[in-house]
């Protein structure tokens, strides 16, 4: 082994807290966030063994899924079944000494959105919670990464995981963005090229210039967007955009020389490697967006949608076919155009400020078309407090967007807010999978930018040439 | 867990690649504090008509695919959502091993750990298969783990490979939380190392 280690090698040699007798390694879990879908299984096994927790502080319980998002909600308005699980959460994070951030908190919010707000991720930390998009923390600098329930219940009971060292690997991003677009647009073109498989994405370390230049809001996004890539992980090298941003939420760390150093220190030297290096030069200039029915299937708003004949074998050119068919789109013809139904902005994806300033810039002194309904929804309540200090409230709702209470909302489409059979969506977010957003939902995940002109035009538009 | 060593009977396809677990078990089938009856949701969007009644083109809905005991599948086979409740559907509709190319990553460690085994093979062994299962509908699989094998409609054999410890875990039905616990001790003591050393990492 050379002395050159790469950045998940910082991170996995220090939480090997011991290899077990079988050969796999035991890791150490920093920070553990639970939710209220994946979690109550977890509580229940533990109540089964008569196991506790080792490090309950160490553990954050958020209630996002299922939670409502009308004005002045309650448990009441939660659909049937969802109050139980919000209960549960409660009740187990009582139940074993847990922090607790339940609807009615003035912090609550999604578990993504809100980790990193509270200061709950720093720089170098392992952070797991049974929600694939634990992904989005990587852009902290610390190692996150989703689990199942069975493995909930594991770090609940140990605060650690037993694994095999992941294949790692580095993608650098190179190149140039047109102004206007954003870290979704980028996003969604590295899934086009890249794709779903994310063969040996154990842990994937993103770089180059084109990450460097993210804001840290546009990095949460981008690291979102990880597992639909197949990466377990999508880690950003901690640099001056994340210690900044850490002084903002971590000030008690601003002080700590030693803290400083090691984040700064959280880096791949020189010579590291991983076991697999990718490198993409991208020259976007157009909006991307999906058009299919995975998060790969992405074209640039004028670009003629693929030919059945890009697909090689035969089973995979039905499998276009189906796209098309449950899409309810074409061969050969652009996006841009097509009649939308529903707008959503919100999520984990983009839920936070940023993308809520980008969507208003563009609704500001204009009107969702009468064709469209439309929903906003802040990431968290400390998104919305911020957003109602600029008048963001009011500028989507006298556009005629409904402005919700903080969740996942129509991402997951868990809570009462879905997309109709056969309805086309314009959204935020990070998954167009068949029915993700409702039962036969047509789903088109884009940028807030691009999401704010279909609400407006009441087509797909480029918002760079909104009327 | 309960042990695995074997499996046989009908093999229900799953013609296509990226099965997420959205497909899986769709949202809402996941309203629940349980980890069981998910079998019911299990393909619910596909399985079942705005009503709630089978749609007769789907597979699963067939007469022959009734008592279906392994899915065969293609590419990135549980792709998506962590929801644990997608390998919990399966086994609760009587599922016991899953065939496919590849699979995501969460749904593959879930499956390890309730006992739903997910056998890789390589693309062209699966559409050797797949051309077998959709020409013989209803046809018959088994797979052994202590064999590492599946034995295909057309009587062959198709070794497959797993991870030696989770293989063994399998055959025993072990509980990795026994087994971590086991080395509380250890664990305390990084903590306390850590504390001293970075604590702004607690």
């Amino acid at each position: 082994m050379g002395s050159a280690r790469s950045l998940f090698d910082k991170i996995w040699d220090s939480h090997d807290v011991a290899m077990l007798p079988d050969g796999r390694h035991l890791i150490h879990i920093d920070r553990h966030l639970v939710h209220d879908l994946s979690s109550p299984q977890a509580f229940s096994g533990l109540r089964e063994q008569g196991r506790g927790l080792i490090s309950p502080h160490r553990t954050v319980a958020v209630a996002d899924h299922m939670v409502p998002t009308l004005a002045g909600r309650t448990l009441a308005c939660a659909v049937p079944g969802g109050a139980e699980m919000i209960g549960a959460l409660e009740d187990n994070a009582r139940e074993f000494g847990i922090d607790h951030y339940g609807m009615a908190h003035d912090r609550q919010g999604i578990v993504h959105v809100v980790a990193p707000e509270l200061g709950m991720v720093v720089p170098g930390m392992t952070v797991v919670c049974g929600d694939s998009h634990t992904c989005t923390l990587g852009a902290l600098g610390a190692w996150a990464w989703g689990i199942g329930t069975s493995e909930v219940e594991h770090v609940l009971a140990t605060q650690t995981l037993v694994m095999r060292r992941p294949d790692a690997a580095r993608l650098t991003l190179s190149g140039v963005m047109e102004p206007g677009l954003s870290a979704k647009d980028l996003a969604l073109y590295v899934l086009r090229e890249i794709g779903v498989h994310g063969k040996g994405m154990g842990f994937l370390e993103l770089a180059g210039e084109l990450v460097g230049g993210l804001s840290m809001e546009g990095r949460l996004t981008l690291c979102n967007l990880g597992i639909e890539a197949g990466a377990r992980a999508a880690v950003i090298a901690p640099d001056d955009v994340t210690l900044e941003y850490l002084a903002a939420v971590r000030p008690d760390l601003s002080g700590s020389v030693q803290a400083q150093a090691a984040m700064r220190g959280l880096r791949s030297d020189e010579g590291a490697r991983y076991e697999q290096e990718l490198a993409l030069d991208v020259a976007l200039d157009s909006p991307q967006m999906t058009w299919g029915i995975n998060p790969s299937q992405v074209v640039g708003l004028h670009e003629p949608l693929p030919s059945l004949e890009t697909a090689q074998e035969g089973h995979m050119r039905d499998r276009l076919r189906a796209a098309y068919r449950y899409m309810g789109l074409e061969p050969g013809r652009p996006l841009a155009g097509t009649p939308v139904q529903r707008v959503f902005i919100g999520s984990c994806t983009n839920g936070r400020l940023s993308d809520l300033e980008d969507a208003a810039r563009l609704i500001a002194g204009r009107k969702v078309a009468p064709s469209v309904q439309a929903l906003v929804v802040p990431g968290s309540k400390a998104v919305k407090r911020a957003a109602e200090r600029q008048g963001l409230d009011k500028v989507f709702r006298d556009a005629g967007f409904r402005w919700g209470e903080p969740g996942c909302s129509m991402c997951v489409g868990m809570n009462g807010d879905y997309v109709l059979p056969g309805e086309r969506s314009v959204s935020t977010t990070n998954r167009n999978f068949e029915g993700r957003q409702g039962p036969g939902a047509r789903t088109h995940l884009a940028s807030p930018a691009s999401a704010a002109a279909a609400a407006i035009a009441g087509v797909i538009t480029d918002h760079r040439e909104l009327a | 867990m309960k042990p695995f060593r074997e499996v046989s009977g009908t093999v229900l396809p799953v013609d296509r690649d990226n099965v997420d677990t959205d497909a899986i078990i769709p949202q809402r089938w996941l309203i629940t504090v349980s980890r069981n009856g998910l079998g019911k949701g299990l393909f619910g969007g596909w399985r079942y008509d705005d009503e709630g009644r089978p749609k007769p083109g789907f597979a699963m809905n067939l007469g022959v695919f009734q008592n279906a005991r392994i899915i065969l599948s293609r590419s990135n086979y549980g792709c998506g959502s962590s929801r644990e409740h997608a390998v919990w559907a399966h086994l609760d509709y009587g599922i016991l091993a899953v065939i496919a190319s590849s699979f995501g990553p969460i749904f593959y460690d879930n499956a390890l750990k309730n006992g739903l085994l997910p056998v890789v093979l390589p693309a062209d062994q699966v559409a050797a298969l797949m051309t077998q299962v959709n020409e013989a509908p209803g046809a018959a699989c088994s797979v052994s783990l202590a064999d590492n094998t599946v034995t295909g409609p057309d009587g062959r054999s198709y070794p497959f490979a797993l991870d030696a410890v989770r293989r063994d875990l399998l055959l025993r039905g072990g509980d990795d939380i026994a087994i971590t616990l086991q080395m509380k001790d250890q664990i305390k003591r990084f903590q306390e190392c850590q504390r001293l050393t970075s604590p702004w990492l607690e």
